[in-house]
């Protein structure tokens, strides 16, 4: 139905690869999410889905066939652009209805059409007006109505709540994701923030300049990174990283511990430290140490901890929860 | 202004900017003066300023004796008719610059501008060698044919500053719902790019209803627009004066009205976006 | 950004406007430089043969080749002097604070907008007419005779009648030019003790010296091609007196019917006016970068 697969995709403009071998293959119902640092080539791998762009090689299949070769107006796709690119001469009624008009439908059918996928995001009473009398989320929404409307084999999201503000963002987070739930469509989304691809993916699709460095369910991720890049791009305060003897005593070039992964007493331990600075959250406490020879830590402690900058505290990282990288920066363990 | 003037620095400024204005108009303001006096009044001397038989015989004969209306239509038809058909071939040319550029786009532009730059001496002998052979002298085709290829490289580069700022995720979300190529102009790039197209067209009606070249070699009765009409009082017979304003004030009314709702336009095209 | 499809499509696009354009430069320039080399006259059209240069030499050694060719550089750098000045002393007063700035400026760009046919006749019989004009009265009421300006000084007459509709355009520029110069700027120099002449020469020049440039080279295309002003007032006369290049050409062409000669006055204008697209295209495309 709808089921996207990448093979070999190379992406070059001019001398520079943007895009360098990529395959992918993302199921039919699947909530995939691309994730990286900017630059790393995740919009341009959508736009090459989308047929915005076109591949410099490779395929791009679509329920298994070959549509790499095929415009954008009729690859049957939809796509929510991160600034919603909204028609603003038309009224909402206008923009959602515009693609079904482009698809030849009876105005009897595109007027039910336009008032379901309105009153699924409560835009019913703003039909009438023009995008530049709507507010962020209100267009926000029309962008994903007029997708909606088009029930297409799946849905793509550029990057489309990094214009809202803190809490709308996460409210149109929890929208989407049961949007997902309720239409079953297959859904690959971009963006840089990994606690978005954390909570709303089936599959995230890490990408480091261009080529996959990892894919793998959010959990898969979280507590199996196959690197470094991995290793530090997932993961919310960034996972610790620390080379020299310490690494190598346990057989490693660089180890990682997560912030919340390490114990802290202020009597034993195993790596004497200093606060610099704690965050006292109230449902935790994130304290940034020096740690003695072996450079900054951060470390997440539940509940409330009293310490205060300067203190002596010794940090105990669990062993279990230990990743090993070799020298290439590959994982280990 | 935020600094603090003087009031008499201000009102003398003001006066100062007055008179000039005045001084700069002021021809236009006595043709239009002169337009309404008998053709005695409009030779006396002293000259009469604001106090003197008020009449619209001027504006009567000037279509009545010499069939003002005639040449008007012409001004008319060829400004407008010309630039209308330059704009279905620019609009095209435009949106080819402004969303699928290639490496030699700008290079074609800047050609395209200095087309513009070509004295008309340099091809007057065979445009009008070729005009007679193809019995085109004296035709508003022909005339307004040359027009239109005067006025094309402005159209197509003052559409293309337009279109550039038209954001163009809009035209791919066109192409995502499902737009032809003509679908996406026509729905969606010309709605949002008509006022930047209702003042490349205001600028290129009052450039070609100006036109005084080849309107004046071209043309000699049949196409003759107003340029033409006007410029045969230069060998009048008898007293012209107040007919030739008359005729003056309204050749040139609507271009003047056209002109003030166009001063920005103006310069955004004739410096070709070299001042902003 | 752009796809195959794309692509494509832009090329289709444009390419009517490329073919159109390139004919219009290329073949009736082509038939000019063809034209210029046979001696052909619409009067003895049998007698028409190739002659090579022989229509260049004879035309740049005319005589009144020399005068239009000074009267060509005259018109326009008299102009460009007027206008220019005029234009920046205009544009800054238009900068200030006057009441009723909006009418203001519908009156000094105002003669942009006039037909030349329609300027020249103006100028040549309400104004200056020796016997009835209003300068005629004017210089009567003080004393004076009034000048007889076409006939005395036709060149200095033309020049005036061409400033006058080319002020408002340099005028409008340079006005535009000025007012995004920042408010914060004049601030600041008069905070450095920077009169309001320092101010001018130190930040105001040079902020539109870019646009006085852009002024001097349009207007210098523009006023290459002088044409309906002469036509309608002197008829390039007397004698060759107000003949520039643009009107010898036609006279040549039209009234001489000389085809050969006309055609190789032709090329000699489009060489001087290429000289100056060259810089003017220089400055544009400078700009097209941003």
């Amino acid at each position: 139905m709808g089921s996207i697969q990448l093979k070999s995709v190379k992406k070059s403009f001019g001398a520079i690869n943007v895009i360098n071998n990529v395959d992918l293959d993302i199921k039919n119902g699947e909530f995939a999410v691309f994730v990286g640092p900017s630059g790393c080539g995740k919009s341009t791998l959508l736009r090459l889905i989308a047929g915005l762009e076109d591949v410099t090689s490779g395929a791009v299949l679509i329920d298994g066939k070959d549509a790499t070769n095929v415009g954008p107006s009729k690859r049957g796709l939809a796509m929510v652009f991160q600034s919603y690119a909204l028609y603003p001469h038309m009224s909402v009624r206008g923009n959602i209805a515009f693609a079904l008009k482009m698809a030849g439908e009876k105005a009897a059918a595109i007027d039910q059409k336009v008032r379901k996928a309105a009153s699924t995001l409560n835009l019913t009473d703003y039909l009438d007006r023009k995008p530049r009398q709507l507010s962020g989320g209100q267009r926000q929404r029309v962008a994903i109505g007029r997708a909606i409307v088009r029930e297409p084999k799946a849905f793509l999201f550029d990057e489309p709540l990094s214009n809202l503000d803190a809490a709308l963002r996460v409210q149109m987070r929890v929208e989407i994701g049961e949007l997902h739930n309720a239409l079953a469509t297959t859904m690959i989304y971009v963006t840089h923030d990994q606690v978005e691809a954390m909570t709303m993916a089936d599959k995230i699709v890490v990408l480091d300049r261009g080529s996959v460095a990892q894919v793998g369910s959010p959990l898969d991720l979280y507590n199996r990174p196959n690197g470094l890049f991995v290793a530090g791009f997932i993961g919310s305060p960034t996972m610790n990283l620390i080379r020299g003897a310490l690494a190598e005593k346990r057989g490693a070039a660089t180890i990682g511990i997560r912030p919340e992964h390490a114990d802290v007493s202020t009597t034993a331990g195993e790596w004497p430290a200093t606060v610099r600075l704690a965050e006292h959250l109230g449902s935790d406490t994130f304290v940034h140490a020096d740690a003695d020879g072996i450079g900054a830590l951060t470390l997440r402690l539940e509940g409330e901890a009293p310490l205060k900058p300067d203190q002596r505290i010794f940090v105990t990282p669990r062993e279990a929860n230990l990743h090993k990288f070799d020298k290439d920066g590959r994982r280990i363990n | 202004m935020a600094m603090k003037q003087s009031v008499g620095k201000r009102a003398g400024v003001t006066v100062l900017a007055w008179v000039v204005g005045f001084l700069i108009f002021f021809p236009i303001l006595w043709t239009f003066l002169t337009s309404f006096k008998t053709e005695l009044d409009a030779i006396a001397m002293p000259p009469k300023f604001l106090f003197f038989h008020w009449t619209l015989e001027n504006y009567a004969e000037v279509q009545s004796r010499s069939n003002y209306l005639h040449f008007a239509f012409n001004s008319i038809a060829l400004s407008i008719g010309a630039n209308v058909i330059g704009l279905l071939i620019s609009v095209p040319a435009a949106w080819s610059m402004a969303f699928a550029p290639g490496k030699r786009t700008k290079d074609l532009l800047m050609w395209m501008l200095s087309t513009k730059m070509m004295p008309a001496v340099g091809v007057l002998v065979p445009i009008y060698l070729l005009f007679r052979d193809l019995h085109l002298l004296d035709s508003l085709w022909g005339i307004g044919f040359v027009l239109m290829m005067l006025n094309l490289p402005l159209l197509i580069w003052m559409l293309y500053t337009y279109f550039k700022e038209i954001p163009v995720d809009i035209l791919e979300a066109a192409r995502m719902d499902g737009a032809s190529l003509l679908s996406e102009i026509l729905y969606v790039l010309t709605p949002m790019a008509i006022p930047g197209i209702a003042s490349t067209m205001l600028i290129a009606i009052i450039l070609s209803w100006n036109e005084a070249f080849w309107t004046l070699n071209l043309a000699t009765s049949n196409a003759a627009p107003l340029t033409a009409f006007i410029a045969s009082y230069s060998a009048p017979e008898g007293f012209f004066w107040a007919k030739l304003s008359s005729a003056s004030t309204l050749a040139i009314a609507p271009i003047l009205i056209l002109g003030w709702f166009s001063q920005k336009q103006l310069v955004r095209g004739l410096t070709f976006g070299a001042v902003k | 950004m752009a796809t195959q499809q794309t692509t494509t499509a832009g090329r289709v696009l444009v390419a009517p406007s490329v073919i159109l354009l390139f004919a219009w430069m290329i073949v009736p320039l082509v038939m000019t430089l063809y034209f210029s080399s046979l001696r052909y006259s619409l009067l003895d059209p049998d007698s028409s043969g190739f002659v090579g240069l022989q229509n260049y030499t004879a035309f740049l050694t005319d005589p009144d080749f020399i005068t239009s060719l000074l009267n060509t550089l005259i018109l326009v750098a008299s102009v460009l002097v007027i206008s220019v000045c005029g234009g920046i002393l205009v544009a800054l007063l238009m900068d200030q604070p006057v009441f009723g700035q909006n009418v203001l400026r519908l009156m000094v760009i105002a003669p942009f907008f006039v037909m030349p046919t329609v300027s020249a006749l103006v100028w040549k019989n309400l104004l200056m007419n020796p016997d009835s004009g209003l300068f005629a009265w004017i210089a009567r009421s003080l004393g004076f005779s009034p000048i007889v300006w076409f006939t005395n000084y036709p060149m200095l007459s033309v020049i005036i009648v061409v400033s006058w509709e080319w002020l408002p355009f340099a005028s409008l520029i340079l006005l535009t030019a000025l007012q995004s110069l920042d408010e914060e700027q004049k601030e600041a120099s008069s905070l450095d003790g920077a009169g309001p002449i320092s101010y001018f020469g130190y930040i105001v020049l040079p902020h539109i010296a870019r646009a006085i440039t852009v002024v001097i080279l349009i207007e210098t295309i523009f006023l290459l091609s002088v044409f309906a002003e002469i036509y309608v007032t002197t008829s390039g006369g007397p004698g060759v007196a107000t003949t520039n290049i643009p009107f010898l050409v036609y006279k040549q062409a039209l009234l001489n019917f000389d085809v050969g000669s006309a055609s190789a006055g032709g090329i000699v204008a489009v060489v001087l006016a290429n000289i100056v697209a060259i810089f003017l295209m220089r400055m544009v495309g400078r700009n097209l970068e941003g």
